[in-house]
């Protein structure tokens, strides 16, 4: 009796054994591979960055970063023009594009819990997803072919246009993270709703507001495809919103476009002054966020480039 | 005292209108825009589509020269396709491979390993492209297109063509690579949204990791999935600079993808490239609007039927969450 109980245990027991240890290495294999998919990525991620730094680097001086582009294949001359311009064409799309997303964000948020929210929602999160070079010919077709000449406004509309939706998703998901009670509060004492909405609630929102505009910059400080069309490019440093002017992604563009070595070289010098002002806001915003504890799945949602 | 009452009780009234009006402006500018900008799109290109008629979608002559224009869209359609299916092929399986690693790691490995890949998104297209230019495309000839091309280039006619590293293949490689952020960030936010009940059913029968995945994430996530896809391939038909720079842009019939290591030409790139050169005047500046409008359209479509799909998932967890 007690034997034959042993022997089925053993027997059991064998097999398995047999059936589990094939599973187990199957499921090793498995988180081996998907280990590795993470691996694949990342190794594009860390090329890119250790490529633009290692050229990058040696092709800054202060006279590149501040001069005219020298003729063209001598190498000489810098990015300043291109860096002015950046600076110049992002403050312009934040003075269109955030006020009409904090508006839209305000909407959905405070008003939007209706049908027309909804499908603003829905396709604020389509417009999001826009080839970034329909906007630009978009803007070329209103503002550049009715006045007849490229002008900053141009490229500063087509940028606004990426910049709102963003804008406005995260303006909505901070306002609705406020609580119903503060609003409450406010309304209690007389406050108009408007004031309520402005005075309370978005200064209880503000650093995710403030999150969504800087990751919003940061996207658009690396959009070319839309200046093309809209801003051109030169040379020379503003001279007017009126006339054509550079950026830095439209000066790598041009540069890549070249076949002479030291344009490369300045291509690069410029990649890693962008990269730099890119990453530097998107892991400043992380890191502010994520120390601070909060949000930081908000702020995750917004660099992957999606929302729910 | 009676006059004060009466002049906030009227004033209150307007304040508070202007302000749900200014907030629904701001909404419905979206919706305006889009608006618009069909019309728009259709409206200075609509002389192409009287010009050519059904040639513009099936043609592939391309000619800008005056009194011999024509005007075929064809291979830069194809192209699109093309590139963007290749991109999805390598990157779908990368990226939710990405998503299954960092949706079931611990905490202090997924944090940070989620951080990087979405840093992979911040990078942008131009630094990819110039990067693809000057480095990667080095790597890719002398150790995939060369390898591919000598063994494979007589037998398959995909691999014929001599490669150069400015073609439909490494175009599309990118194109993979900046999917991956995409569609990993979105799966992976569905795998998680899958309720702990199914999990832990799958673990109580004795699954392993691999085997909870199959019976019980991935089922239930199908749809998720695949709409995180999709916006993953409503990027890549978008993606304009990084292709430009490395698709080789070759126009007319010699567009037509016909093997991998050939230059194609995306509809994205074909206007980055002869936007500018295109003369209102001519049919030249139509014809590439009327590429940017088919373009658009695509997109659209793409992505709202991603967003139904993804939305439809997301919507179900929080209905597990309130129950």
């Amino acid at each position: 009796m007690m034997s034959s109980s042993n022997q089925k245990r053993a027997e059991y027991r064998t097999l398995f054994k047999q059936n589990v240890k094939g599973r187990l290495v199957v499921d090793k294999i498995v988180m081996g591979v998907v280990f590795g998919c993470v691996v694949v990525a990342l190794v594009p991620l860390g090329s890119i960055l250790l490529e633009v730094f290692k050229n990058g680097i040696s092709a800054l001086s202060i006279e590149f970063l501040t001069q005219t582009p020298g003729a063209i294949g001598s190498g000489e001359g810098g990015i300043g023009p291109a860096i002015q311009g950046s600076l110049i064409i992002i403050g312009m799309s934040s003075l269109i594009g955030v006020p009409i997303g904090i508006m839209s964000g305000i909407f959905l948020a405070e008003f939007g819990d209706n049908r027309l929210g909804r499908t603003i929602r829905f396709f604020n999160d389509v417009f999001m997803e826009f080839p970034s070079i329909i906007l630009g010919i978009f803007a070329f077709l209103t503002i550049v072919l009715i006045l007849g000449h490229f002008t900053l406004w141009a490229g500063a509309f087509a940028l606004s246009l990426i910049m709102f939706p963003i804008v406005a998703r995260t303006t909505e998901e901070s306002l609705k993270l406020v609580p119903l009670t503060y609003r409450e509060a406010g309304l209690a004492l007389g406050l108009k709703k408007w004031v309520v909405t402005f005075r309370i609630v978005i200064s209880a929102a503000k650093s995710g507001m403030l999150t969504g505009i800087l990751l919003a910059v940061a996207r658009i400080g690396g959009e070319t495809a839309p200046l093309i069309m809209t801003v051109l490019g030169s040379s020379q440093f503003f001279s007017g919103f009126d006339a054509p002017m550079d950026a830095l992604p439209l000066r790598i563009w041009r540069l890549s476009l070249l076949p002479y070595d030291s344009a490369q070289m300045q291509g690069w010098g410029a990649a890693v002054v962008l990269i730099v002002m890119i990453l530097a806001i998107n892991i400043g915003v992380r890191y502010y966020f994520s120390t601070k504890g909060k949000r930081s799945g908000l702020v995750s949602k917004i660099i992957g480039g999606k929302r729910k | 005292m009676l006059k004060d009452q009466k002049r906030t009780r009227t004033s209150r009234i307007p304040s508070d209108k202007i302000f749900k009006i200014a907030a629904t402006v701001g909404g419905v500018y979206v919706l305006l825009i889009i608006g618009i900008m069909v019309f728009y799109l259709y409206a200075e290109s609509h002389e192409i589509w009287e010009h050519e008629g059904l040639d513009f979608l099936i043609g592939s002559e391309w000619n800008a020269v005056e009194g011999r224009e024509v005007f075929g869209a064809a291979p830069y359609v194809l192209g699109t396709l093309v590139t963007a299916s290749l991109a999805m092929a390598m990157g779908v399986p990368l990226s939710i491979g990405i998503a299954m690693f960092i949706s079931q790691a611990p905490k202090k490995i997924s944090t940070p390993l989620s951080l990087l890949v979405d840093l992979l998104a911040a990078v942008p297209s131009i630094i990819y492209g110039f990067w693809g230019l000057y480095v990667f495309r080095e790597y890719l000839i002398n150790w995939i297109e060369m390898p591919l091309h000598n063994t494979f280039g007589e037998s398959v006619w995909i691999f014929s063509s001599a490669p150069f590293g400015l073609d439909i293949f490494s175009a599309s490689i990118i194109l993979a690579i900046m999917i991956i952020p995409t569609i990993s960030a979105v799966s992976r936010e569905i795998m998680v949204a899958v309720p702990h009940q199914q999990k832990e059913a799958a673990y109580m029968l004795g699954a392993t990791k691999w085997e909870m995945f199959k019976l019980s994430i991935f089922p239930y996530a199908k749809t998720g999935l695949i709409g995180a896809a999709i916006l993953g391939l409503g990027r890549a038909v978008g993606e304009t600079m990084a292709v430009t720079m490395l698709i080789g842009n070759a126009t007319g019939p010699s567009a037509f993808p016909q093997t991998l290591f050939q230059p194609g030409q995306t509809m994205s790139s074909i206007i980055a490239n002869e936007f500018i050169e295109a003369s209102p005047a001519s049919l030249h500046l139509p014809a590439l609007i009327g590429i940017g409008l088919i373009l658009l359209l695509v997109a659209i479509c793409i992505n709202i039927v991603a967003h139904l799909l993804v939305s439809r998932m997301l919507k179900v967890k929080e209905g597990v969450v309130n129950a």
